[in-house]
């Protein structure tokens, strides 16, 4: 999936997620982690090759691949006034009960919202342009302990239904080994496997 | 009717107001004094070097002369929206977007307005096209200067939003649709509440001269339906165009947020 991709402070990055698993990167703060999810969604310019099994990032357009490739940033915006115009179509209606939400929440302003509650709402909301690959930036850093465990089996039955490849950056030693199909540590400018938590 | 022209030393009566006023301000430490002073200075040079230059030009009416002065008024209008604007593009794109904005729409407008509506002969005789131009340059460079800033200071502050918006595969129109809008609304707001507001709060200044001038006041009222109505459509189409191009500029060719490419003077 990346190949000698170089951003910000890292270089030449080589990662392969194979589909429906995922891969967890940690490091300490400023290492480089947010950058390297937002070079991999092309939102940041970079050096290397991204690719998404054989389409490369350049061969299509920066919106297709981003609809394609969709990252959760670790605080989520949200733009409407009302939780419900930021879900298109039907992902409003299918909003699952693992998130534990009653069904009124689409019709909620959003500054009702709790930190946490909108961080779940951004993994639905993320979910539902079905992206072939997901990168989750502390994807449960404002949840409790035990919904961060609901979360985490919600998204991985979905991660392997779906068979998305996942790039999952975290710093919660527990959850990695929760749910890691592999784990890299930023080094330096460099990656380097961890194999104490396959 | 005659005109009745003013006397030099009689303008200095109000100029002495104005001193009176600063000597005010300056005994109540308003600090207003010293800006007040420069700009009544200012606007009594500028305006007396612009009659010279109008007298001159009435009397030779060549095609070149009044191109020229369109030149140099547009010019001094592009540096006024650069320098209006708090966060503004790197580099000459500042500049060259807003002036270009506001060549196409107000030129275009303005050669319309003289040659299809008003129609003198020749259709650039100085009379009619300087005053024309003076007036649609001066409110779309109000136009394009807020909506620029409008735009640049939004995508400043809403950054995180675009990015997300971005993260979820919509395209850089869609993701700042909403600052758009607003860009739009602020820089079209001041001509809209001046045809609101025209005749009922406020006597618009170009009708009033006519009327102090000697025209008929149903005449002057024809001109100044013209005139805000050319304005408002000079200053919309300038203000969407220094939107779009602005805001494509602050995006990439992969529709990535750019914001290192403003500046904060």
């Amino acid at each position: 999936m990346l190949e000698s991709l170089s951003v910000g402070t890292l270089n030449n990055l080589s990662l392969t997620v194979p589909s429906g698993q995922v891969l967890c990167i940690s490091g300490p703060s400023g290492s480089g982690k947010s950058r390297l999810l937002r070079a991999v969604a092309d939102l940041e310019p970079h050096g290397g090759r991204v690719s998404l099994g054989d389409t490369a990032q350049f061969d299509v357009a920066a919106h297709t691949w981003r609809s394609r490739v969709v990252m959760v940033p670790a605080d989520s915006q949200w733009w409407f006034d009302d939780v419900g115009g930021h879900f298109s179509g039907d992902s409003a209606s299918r909003l699952p009960s693992a998130l534990g939400f009653p069904p009124g929440v689409m019709g909620w302003s959003v500054s009702r919202l709790s930190s946490g509650e909108r961080q779940r709402l951004a993994l639905w909301r993320a979910l539902a342009v079905q992206p072939e690959a997901l990168l989750l930036d502390e994807p449960t850093a404002n949840l409790d302990n035990d919904s961060t465990e609901v979360i985490e089996t919600w998204l991985l039955d979905e991660i392997r239904r779906r068979q998305i490849a996942v790039l999952w950056v975290a710093h919660d030693p527990a959850q990695i080994h929760r749910v890691a199909d592999a784990h890299y540590r930023i080094l330096g400018t460099r990656l380097e496997r961890d194999h104490g938590s396959d | 009717m005659e005109v009745i022209d003013l006397a030099w030393w009689k303008l200095g009566l109000a100029a002495l107001l104005v001193l009176a006023l600063a000597a005010t301000g300056y005994l109540a430490r308003l600090g207003v004094t010293r800006s007040l002073l420069i700009a009544a200075l200012r606007t009594v040079i500028q305006l007396a070097l612009i009659g010279l230059v109008l007298e001159a030009l009435f009397a030779s009416s060549e095609f070149y002369w009044i191109a020229l002065l369109a030149l140099v008024m547009l010019m001094v209008a592009g540096r006024e929206v650069v320098a209006r604007q708090g966060r503004r593009l790197r580099g000459w794109w500042a500049f060259s977007i807003g002036t270009s904005a506001m060549f196409v729409s107000s030129f275009t407008v303005t050669v319309l307005a003289l040659t299809v509506v008003i129609g003198p002969e020749p259709w650039y005789a100085p009379q009619y096209a300087i005053p024309l131009l003076g007036m649609m340059l001066g409110n779309t460079m109000t136009g394009v200067s807020l909506a620029l800033d409008r735009l640049n200071e939004s995508v400043w502050r809403q950054r995180a939003v675009i990015e997300n918006r971005l993260m979820l595969g919509q395209t850089w129109q869609q993701a700042m649709e909403d600052i758009r809008r607003e860009a739009m609304r602020s820089g079209m707001m001041p001509s809209i509440n001046a045809m609101a507001a025209a005749g009922i709060v406020s006597l618009p200044g170009m009708m009033t001269g006519q009327i102090l001038a000697g025209s008929p006041p149903a005449v002057a009222v024809k001109y100044q339906i013209l005139v805000m109505l050319i304005i408002t459509v000079g200053t919309g189409f300038g203000a969407l165009m220094a939107v779009s191009w602005g805001g494509r500029k602050l995006f990439d060719d992969r529709e990535r947020l750019r914001l290192d490419r403003l500046v904060k003077p």
